[in-house]
């Protein structure tokens, strides 16, 4: 059996790294930083907290590479929708 | 050694009992399992990214008043689901580990934690909910004799009253679908822990819990999104 077994220390770090992300998610939410980098900020923890979740979590880290295939070509999948959507919105004024 | 059943293209010795016949091995079967559930995810990800692009083209049209519908959520009720929810995805994540490495009474106990962490995500859910009631926020025609009315939301800066409305269907449609896969979640953990309390999984054969597990972190890293973009959004006016 070549299942790979995560350890339950890495769990743990995880885990710890996921609740230190959701109180600096907080934290900055309630900080009034200039332009845009409320959401900036927001979203680049809100990913990092969510790679964790994928790669140890889901053990993607330790799968074979066609699971990074299919789960890159979800993320791939939704940058066209977002690109592609706003790119029509966003140039011009009406909604 | 009693007689073996002989499979075509597998060696002499017996077969687990959970493979099937169209598998080479149980490594392949577990990997073809683990696999299937990836493309539904997949397909989860086109199911909210949908509406994720809905959340972010009305706030961008609206941002002043989605920052003020946002306020008018509670924090710490938000955030003590995303808390509890993250505590439940370390749970599931455990219940697999102790899958791998044949430890039934763990596993039934990581589960009941899980299904019982979910249960408490809902349960603040439903108090949310019920605030949104009373205060006549529940978008459209939803309740009858109940319209929506915007009158408890603070309005910040050229917030305009009619756009609140929107981020409040958005609000709904999106934890309301999340609340959905939780409970459906919920559901499979339970199912799970009835065969995993009967000894059905060992070191071998374990994926129903470890495609179970998939599905629930994916649920979870969908509410990792959204409690930033709908609870955080306009917390920096507010002061």
């Amino acid at each position: 059996m070549s299942e790979h077994i995560v350890s339950v220390k890495i769990y743990i770090t995880i885990f710890l790294a996921l609740m230190a992300g959701t109180a600096l998610t907080v934290w900055a939410g309630l900080q009034d930083f200039p332009g845009p980098l409320n959401v900036v900020i927001a979203l680049t923890i809100a990913v990092i907290k969510a790679t964790l979740v994928v790669l140890y979590f889901m053990h993607v880290r330790y799968s074979a590479r066609l699971i990074w295939v299919i789960l890159a070509s979800a993320l791939f999948w939704m940058g066209i929708l977002f690109a592609l959507t706003f790119s029509d919105y966003w140039t011009r004024d009406w909604l | 050694m009693a007689e073996t059943v002989e499979h075509l293209g597998v060696g002499h010795e017996a077969s687990h009992p959970a493979l099937q016949h169209h598998f080479e091995n149980m490594e392949q079967q577990r990997e073809a399992g683990n696999i299937g559930m990836w493309v539904f995810l997949v397909t989860e990800i086109m199911f909210f990214g949908g509406m994720f692009l809905a959340y972010t083209l009305y706030r961008s049209k609206f941002p002043m008043a989605f920052a003020s519908a946002s306020n008018h959520l509670s924090l710490p009720m938000g955030a003590v689901n995303t808390v509890v929810l993250i505590l439940s995805s370390f749970t599931m994540a455990l219940a697999v580990y102790s899958a791998q490495i044949g430890k039934r009474r763990n596993q039934v106990v990581c589960l009941i934690l899980t299904i019982v962490l979910g249960l408490t995500f809902l349960g603040i859910k439903a108090v949310e909910y019920h605030e949104k009631y009373v205060d006549h926020l529940i978008p459209g025609q939803l309740i009858p004799g109940h319209p929506f009315k915007p009158d408890k939301v603070h309005l910040l800066g050229d917030a305009a009253k009619e756009n609140v409305e929107m981020f409040y269907w958005i609000y709904f449609a999106m934890t309301g679908m999340h609340a959905v896969h939780m409970i459906i979640g919920v559901g499979l953990l339970s199912v799970i822990l009835f065969f995993a309390a009967r000894g059905r999984y060992d070191p071998e054969y374990h994926s129903p819990v470890e495609i179970s597990g998939l599905y629930w972190h994916f649920v979870d890293i969908v509410w990792i999104f959204l409690f930033p973009l709908l609870y955080l959004l306009g917390r920096h006016f507010e002061h």
